[in-house]
């Protein structure tokens, strides 16, 4: 009976001991100061119950008190707060030559997309120590890509993309669950991680697939007939997309946008939203005509033009862990 | 202290309660005492439909498939749980049934500034609560009580238009209530009842009325915009029709997050009386007492967004709402710290009320400590939306809100009935809810660090959450049997009861200094006040200077 009595989470990402380091030291903290007040309460409700003819010692009170109990828990709450901080700041920053899976949520399942092609549902299955980051969205409601396993949680919303990266440690199968309330089989829409070694992975990575994504996305691109307006060369009517993936986008009304996958996505479904400089609103919207499937492999594409290591999509994982990463991204 | 005997006077006083008879009087009243029983009564129904549901609700979990009830049926029940004892029995509970009978008593006025508006409060409140039965009755609501949108607006197929619409005419009386308190806390004090004087709990009582006429609008509205874009089609929140699901996120906790203000501020209320009364003290740092009422009403406006760190809001903004949250829990732990200091060198009593309160300092401390790990960004987007969150909600709304509550109604149930309740049934009680509420609550802290989610009708697939899910189940029934119990001997006390003389603890306080039951108007002359609040040295002094009296 007890081996089905864990009080413990598995522990599988590199994110997870830190939210556990920093989940126990805030046990400690509050444990110290439950301690304290129990044990004060207790103690001056024993020592100082009624007796006949003892009168209670009147006492205002104390500035200096007031100030002390009103400071140090500050400075606790202060220390707390920077911690949490990092650990958060981390999680949410992906590191830049991460692998990317494309999620979509819908009542009541998970659609899981590998850059590489491979697709699956319910399931998603990663190789041990490498990065993955997860460029979610929903097609109705929202709903929340959680791993307790990775400690690690992001609501999908519809309308957009939210990020969220892991990197797992240890094989093994974990659970995914969806922890936004969404409707009737909200406690269905349950599915699996399974972290396998490099081995294995690329053994199940060669299985059958369509090709990677970014193909599908330049069929779907040249069947839409985007390719008429959006050519290679510059000349025509629409903006060229080679090379433009992460890089800042000067628009009409004179902002500057960075090129990330929800403006590339914004740009597919509302096109009139945050147009280019210098060129006509004359694009249609495709907000109907297009899956949320399709417009993931849209922007696959559009990402593939611009390739790893052109200026401003260069690596730099670690810079990228300390800072805030580009604009909409790391939501 | 144990309660006086009866005192000898004679048994029919002329009073509130028997001034007048017949239906007509009760339902046309303007007293505010009258009242106050009426929303007792109301609160009181809905306390336990609301704890049906969730008698339901931790029936189903104890066994992980969805047995009992089917997984629409139970997304119902959690949601109509939380509608009902949100915002028809935690909102209203303290400020409409003893607020409404003790804060023009407190003061030394008559009644409050509006009698009528008063009346016209309960009966909002009454509509709204009809409509939400009226809604339960008819097939319900499943989209939780938050309401969340696009679901709530393009997808639930349950009653989100009635179920709104109830809630927004009940929030009226929540925003009357509120502005009919600091209009009689401002211009109806008597000669000598300064702020300084004021008992805490009209300090806290002023600070939730502040809440109460800010907040309550904000919540209106956002449901307004829920049944437009339902009813109406108009694009607000929905993505599809060019919405944003966030705004309503943020508009809904706008409103929602100061609620939880709503309902422990008056608790601590309550409690600061009872700690002081049993102390025989003054209480410890009277003013930073008051104004941290006050600074929790103002902070509790700027964190609401500490409720979507996982939801897709800027890195940036979730580091400001965490940073804000830390600042309004240091005016709750000075709160504390202060309650803690008053029993130092009392002469501490172990009445009943003292225990609900002792209840409530253990069951609030817990509630608040767990709030800093929610606060806490790296340690929410593991525990966000798990049963970490509900055992954290649980333990302010119910641990301490309804501790608060109930040692309120013990203290001031004297007062009220004018008689006397069992106090052996009344300690039992106390103790029964605080071993039930820990073994409900407690094992779900476990279970959302497991990361079991919340609003999960089964969890067959997760067979190692049953354990703790039991535990919390067999506390439930226990809970269950604490709640009741006050409720039969409240009821019992009022045929067989001794007669309450009019000040049974000793306590200061103008509303102890009239007859109990009062009369219509609490006192015979207005009083006239010239001594400090929990002027305990005085009351117990052995030989009595002249002690100064209302009447």
């Amino acid at each position: 009976m007890f081996d089905n009595f864990p009080l413990w989470p598995q522990r599988a990402s590199s994110t997870a001991g830190n939210v556990d380091a920093l989940f126990i030291f805030l046990v400690i903290v509050s444990g110290l100061m439950t301690l304290l007040i129990f044990t004060a309460v207790v103690y001056f409700a024993a020592r100082f119950r009624h007796r006949k003819g003892v009168l209670a010692e009147q006492i205002e009170g104390s500035v200096p008190l007031e100030l002390t109990w009103s400071i140090i828990p500050l400075g606790v709450f202060m220390v707390i707060f920077a911690w949490g901080a990092v650990v958060y700041f981390h999680s949410r920053t992906p590191p830049r030559d991460a692998t990317e899976v494309y999620v979509v949520g819908k009542q009541w399942m998970w659609k899981l997309e590998h850059a590489e092609g491979q697709r699956e549902i319910n399931e998603l299955h990663v190789p041990v120590g490498r990065d993955v980051k997860l460029i979610m969205t929903s097609q109705d409601v929202i709903h929340s890509f959680f791993v307790p396993a990775f400690r690690m949680k992001q609501d999908v919303v519809p309308g957009r993309y939210t990020v969220a990266w892991f990197r797992a440690t240890k094989s093994g199968t974990y659970h995914l669950f969806c922890s936004q309330y969404c409707g009737t089989q909200h406690s269905g829409m349950i599915g699996s991680i399974i972290v396998m070694e490099p081995a294995q992975y690329e053994a199940w990575m060669s299985g059958g697939t369509t090709g990677p994504l970014s193909a599908t996305g330049e069929k779907i691109f040249s069947e839409l007939g985007c390719v008429t307006c959006h050519r290679m060369d510059s000349q025509g009517r629409g903006p060229s997309l080679q090379g433009v993936f992460g890089k800042p986008v000067a628009l009409e009304d004179g902002r500057t946008v960075t090129a990330d996958e929800n403006y590339i996505r914004e740009c597919i479904l509302d096109p009139g939203a945050r147009r280019v400089k210098g060129f006509q609103p004359i694009m249609p919207t495709f907000q109907g005509l297009v899956t949320d499937e399709q417009v993931n492999a849209l922007v696959a594409y559009v990402k593939a033009l611009s390739p790893p290591g052109t200026a401003g999509t260069a690596t730099k994982t670690a810079a990228a862990a300390a800072t805030p990463g580009q604009g909409n991204q790391v939501q | 202290m144990s309660m006086a005997t009866s005192t000898g006077q004679p048994v029919e006083r002329e009073n509130y309660l028997n001034k007048h008879y017949g239906v007509g009087s009760w339902l046309l009243t303007t007293d505010h005492k009258r009242i106050a029983l009426l929303y007792l009564i109301s609160i009181t129904f809905f306390f336990f439909i609301g704890g049906f549901f969730a008698l339901l609700i931790r029936l189903e979990l104890l066994t992980p498939a969805s047995d009992l009830v089917q997984a629409d049926t139970y997304n119902k029940l959690f949601t109509m749980h939380g509608q009902v004892m949100v915002f028809f029995f935690l909102i209203p509970s303290i400020p409409a049934v003893l607020g409404n009978f003790l804060v023009p008593m407190m003061i030394g006025a008559k009644d409050l500034a509006f009698p009528r508006i008063n009346l016209l409060s309960w009966y909002l409140y009454i509509i709204g609560g009809l409509m939400m039965l009226h809604c339960m009755l008819t097939g319900g609501v499943d989209t939780g009580w938050t309401f969340y949108t696009p679901f709530s607006t393009a997808f639930s197929n349950t009653k989100v238009i009635e179920a709104g619409l109830a809630i927004f005419v009940a929030g009226f009386s929540s925003i009357l209530t509120g502005l009919n308190f600091i209009v009689t806390i401002h211009r109806m004090r008597a000669p000598g009842m300064t702020w300084t004087r004021l008992p805490l709990f009209i300090w806290a009582h002023y600070a939730t009325s502040i809440i109460q006429v800010l907040g309550t609008p904000v919540v209106a509205i956002t449901l307004v915009l829920v049944v437009a874009e339902r009813a109406l089609h108009l694009g607000i929140f929905d993505p599809k029709l060019g919405g944003d699901p966030l705004l309503f996120q943020h508009l809904f906790w706008f409103y929602s997050h100061p609620a939880v203000y709503i309902m422990i501020l008056p608790s601590m209320g309550v409690v600061t009386e009872i700690i002081a009364c049993f102390s025989r003290k003054r209480i410890f740092g009277y003013s930073f007492v008051a104004l941290s009422s006050i600074a929790i009403a103002v902070f509790g406006f700027l964190v609401w967004a500490h409720h979507m760190f996982v939801a897709g809001i800027s890195v940036y903004a979730a580091l400001v709402f965490s940073i804000l949250s830390y600042a309004v829990a240091v005016p709750s732990a000075v709160k504390v710290f202060n309650w803690t200091a008053t029993l130092y060198k009392g002469s501490v009593h172990y009445d009943a009320p003292m225990l609900y309160a002792f209840g409530f300092l253990g069951l609030f401390t817990i509630g608040g400590l767990t709030g800093l790990f929610l606060a806490c960004l790296g340690v929410d987007m593991h525990v966000h939306d798990t049963y970490f969150v509900i055992a954290h909600f649980h333990y302010i709304m119910v641990g301490g809100a309804l501790m608060g509550y109930l040692g309120g109604m013990h203290f001031w149930w004297p007062k009220i009935s004018g008689k006397l309740y069992p106090e052996g049934w009344a300690r039992l009680a106390a103790l029964i809810v605080f071993i039930g509420f820990n073994l409900t609550f407690f094992p779900q802290f476990l279970l959302g660090y497991l990361g079991m989610p919340r609003r999960y009708a089964d969890y067959s697939h997760m067979p190692e959450f049953q354990i703790l899910n039991v535990f919390s189940t067999a506390g439930s029934t226990v809970l269950g049997v604490g709640y009741l119990l006050p409720m039969i001997y409240f009821l019992w006390s009022m045929r067989y009861g001794k007669p309450a003389p009019d000040n049974p603890w000793n306590a200061a306080g103008l509303e102890w200094k009239t007859q109990s039951p009062p009369t219509t108007f609490n006192f015979e002359e207005e009083p006239v006040v010239t001594w400090e609040a929990y002027n305990y040295e005085e009351i117990d002094a052995p030989h009595p200077q002249e002690v100064p009296v209302a009447r």
